[in-house]
């Protein structure tokens, strides 16, 4: 009997070091899909970043290149400017680009940089054991904002899709989030539509992926997804916020 | 302009470690302004697009690095460039880019620290080029010209080197060497795909996939990893030492001096034979990895070894090392911008060593 | 022989161009030259000057700590650099702009008014071509047909007009010279 569902090729088949109800392994699985549909596994570079998902090259089986924390946005440019006809991509979460690579990511924006960028956006820092990020939401609490953030004290959130709006080299920007199959499937359109941005030499393209961290918002996996949809979504609202196709 | 070869050229140090890179056959610059550097970076600007390259003025010194980490990562020869304080934010990179054994070169135009401190031309960045100056256990081969032309041929060189080893090369001049125009012939032969980079990324077409990373969390992992640098360190220090020696054999004191300082001390040689004091020169070319043994052999020989450097004392603690006790090692230097003048380097050869026959010090 | 010669003037007044240009056409005659600009803060209006040494050995420090020649262009300029001056040495000053000074050294100084002598000729900015008329008059440092061929290579495109009155600039610093009976006589302001 022919299966009617089975691994992508290009995951790699082992053991995963993720959290129970972690979001990564929902993300990499609909990369390496994207990468089979489009038959892209022998020309596509990918970026680790620092942070939970450092070990994406031990899942995805195709070249890949660590970098440090937060300039994954510049390791990608130097390898996309030596490879041009090569599809590069950066895998990052919201302390590497939007702490500590915040200039990286604005300036590869624009330089409209033809890279895609995967932002998974979780609120927090996961591999340290849950500090507050530039994305945690008002009153939310961390190790760091132990009686939940202040804006007095600690500041706001900052919404990196709004933000890199604002900059012309940005084609393609979107938000979007993994809590439902309905949401799953959206984001893998969006993200194709990232890939094909780039195969297209349309410039920068960016897709935020609202992603849950039962671990370290304290809740269970079930809480975790109703967290996002409730809460999250209010300051990170889901949607298109730059699309070379409709400027046109 | 134009680089025909054997052609008589009259440049700056910066254009020259830039012309020279170009004809080493990197296509790929990043750079981020700072003086007394900035010529490479309007250099490059103007020349890559010229010979179908890429420079790219970033924001910043660690965009800067990691770009050049990307594209030695992708199988490219790669540079940046900068001056002290820029050098200073690049280090994390330089770090990676040991860890992940990629090969590059790093141009660093010595200014006076710490802090912002001035333009003027300083070797205090001795310690930062050699010890490591990021984290962890690593070296990167550093070399050191003397002069606008020894930069061009050092800049050549470092790209070979860092292609060899798979290994970051650091070129260690000064303001002065950077500013300074002299004339320069570029004689040397391209040949950028003289090794072969298998472990380049490529995209994964036909082979299996390629990772390039410096991260080893297994236990165990990153001793192996560390012995297998060190390994290598151990074979770059035994094959890579350059040096240039003068007048050592009968010397009675010999002095230990690179870049714009050896030029200088060269200066007193003649001098001393006035004096009836025989002056040797020991000139580092390459300071990591260091010139120990001729040093060790020499001090065996001499009265005295004084170390000159635009510092307050670094490469005088690998010379004190080197000798290790067999003759005194007295050091002069200057720092913030001083140049030792061979007027003040000779008075301290003169406290070291009393003139033999009584000679009218006429400097 | 070794020549140590300190330029020095107001930015703009040419002298980065008529350092780099005389060591070009010294470097295309075989001679060892290194050319040393200041760099950095100074810009237009400040005092740029400019380090050359010329030998026929190897030059070792490139540093000028005692100059053989001083051109200068401007008062601050000369305030600036005096000390460098030893009993041998040679002074061309900008009379132009440069008006009287103590001799304190008793050295031989070449007062020239280049900027007038450029300003007659049409052209201000020549000034620096005048000096060296002057200058290369009395040390014949510069084979003139190599210089001028460096000076054509600048001198390109909308420039190449203003050849010409260089040229000429050059020769009227050189015939100031000689009709002047400056050389080799000490003169006491």
């Amino acid at each position: 009997m022919e299966p009617v569902y089975k691994n992508p090729k290009t995951l790699i088949d082992t053991p995963t070091h993720y959290c129970p109800g972690c979001g990564h392994g929902i993300i990499h699985r609909l990369i390496a899909e994207i990468i089979d549909d489009l038959d892209i596994r022998g020309k596509t570079i990918g970026l680790a970043p620092v942070g939970c998902a450092v070990l994406a090259y031990n899942y995805l089986d195709i070249d890949m290149c660590e970098a440090a924390h937060g300039r994954p946005p510049a390791v990608a440019t130097g390898i996309k400017r030596v490879h041009p006809d090569k599809i590069v991509f950066s895998y990052q979460g919201d302390g590497d680009l939007a702490a500590i690579g915040m200039a990286e990511i604005i300036h590869t924006a624009s330089r409209s940089e033809n890279i895609t960028v995967i932002f998974v956006n979780n609120a927090v820092y996961g591999m340290t054991n849950g500090q507050m990020a530039p994305t945690t939401l008002l009153n939310q609490r961390t190790l760091t904002t132990p009686q939940g953030r202040n804006e007095k004290y600690d500041g706001y959130p900052i919404r990196i899709c709004e933000l890199l709006a604002t900059i012309d080299g940005s084609r393609f920007l979107a938000r979007t989030s993994i809590t439902s199959p309905k949401n799953i499937i959206k984001t893998k359109q969006l993200l194709e539509k990232g890939f094909k941005s780039q195969i297209e030499e349309k410039g920068f393209s960016l897709i935020e992926i609202l992603s849950p961290c039962p671990v370290y918002w304290r809740m269970n996996p079930n809480d975790a997804m109703k967290f996002i949809d409730d809460n999250m979504t209010t300051t990170f609202p889901l949607g298109i916020f730059k699309d070379w196709e409709s400027q046109n | 302009m134009s680089t025909e070869k054997n052609q008589k050229l009259l440049l700056t140090g910066n254009e020259a470690a830039a012309e020279a890179a170009i004809m080493a056959g990197c296509r790929f610059y990043y750079g981020y302004p700072i003086t007394p550097q900035n010529e490479i970076l309007t250099h490059m600007a103007t020349r890559m697009p010229q010979v179908g390259g890429t420079c790219i003025q970033v924001e910043s010194e660690l965009a800067a690095i990691n770009m050049v980490h990307g594209s030695a990562a992708a199988g490219a020869r790669t540079m940046t460039s900068s001056s002290s304080p820029g050098i200073s934010l690049k280090q994390e990179g330089i770090s990676y880019l040991a860890g992940s054994e990629l090969p590059c070169v790093i141009v660093n135009v010595q200014r006076g620290g710490p802090g912002l401190g001035d333009i003027s031309p300083s070797q205090a960045d001795y310690f930062q080029a050699v010890k490591g100056g990021g984290h962890g256990d690593y070296h990167t081969i550093v070399l050191a010209p003397s002069s606008v032309q020894e930069t061009a041929d050092l800049v050549f060189d470092a790209f070979d080197l860092a292609d060899c080893y798979r290994n970051p090369v650091m070129i260690l001049g000064d303001a002065q060497l950077g500013q300074m125009m002299e004339p320069v012939v570029f004689n040397k032969k391209q040949n950028p795909n003289l090794y072969k980079k298998p472990w380049a990324l490529t995209g994964a077409n036909g082979r299996r996939k390629n990772v390039i990373k410096s991260f080893y969390p297994v236990k165990g992992e990153l001793e192996e990893f560390n012995a297998k640098l060190q390994k290598k360190y151990r074979q770059i220090e035994a094959e890579e030492v350059r040096y240039e020696e003068i007048n050592t054999k009968k010397a009675d004191i010999v002095i230990v001096a690179y870049g714009t300082c050896a030029r200088i001390c060269k200066e007193i040689v003649k001098i001393g034979e006035k004096l009836n004091i025989k002056i040797g020169i020991i000139r580092p070319i390459t300071l990591w990895p260091f010139p120990c043994d001729i040093i060790r052999r020499v001090s065996e020989r001499v009265q005295a070894i004084l170390t000159v450097e635009m510092s307050a004392g670094q490469m005088v603690e690998d010379v004190r090392l080197s000798v290790s006790g067999r003759c005194p090692v007295h050091f002069y230097g200057r720092t913030g911008g001083g140049i030792p003048s061979p007027k003040e380097i000779l008075e301290k050869i003169l406290e070291i060593i009393p003139i033999k026959e009584k000679v009218t010090c006429a400097t | 022989m070794t020549e140590k010669v300190i330029l020095a003037g107001l930015g703009g007044q040419g002298m980065m161009l008529l350092g780099r240009l005389i060591a070009q056409a010294v470097m295309l005659d075989g001679k060892n030259v290194t050319f040393f600009p200041s760099y950095g803060t100074e810009v237009r209006g400040g005092t740029a000057h400019y380090h050359l040494i010329v030998s026929e050995e190897e030059i070792f420090s490139p540093v000028i700590e005692e100059a053989d020649t001083l051109i200068m262009m401007n008062l601050p300029s000369y305030l600036k650099f005096k000390n460098f001056l030893k009993p041998n040495s040679l002074l061309f000053l900008n009379s132009s702009m440069i008006d009287k000074i103590y001799n304190e050294m008793c050295i031989d100084i070449f007062r020239i008014p280049a900027t007038k002598i450029a300003n007659d000729l049409g052209n201000v900015v020549a000034s620096n071509m005048v000096m060296l008329g002057a200058y290369n008059a009395v040390k014949n440092l510069v084979s003139v047909p190599t210089f001028l061929s460096c000076l054509k290579n600048v001198l390109k495109g909308k420039k190449a007009p203003f050849f010409e009155v260089n040229k000429l600039a050059i020769e009227r610093g050189a015939e100031f010279i000689k009709n002047s009976n400056l050389v080799n006589s000490h003169q006491l302001h």
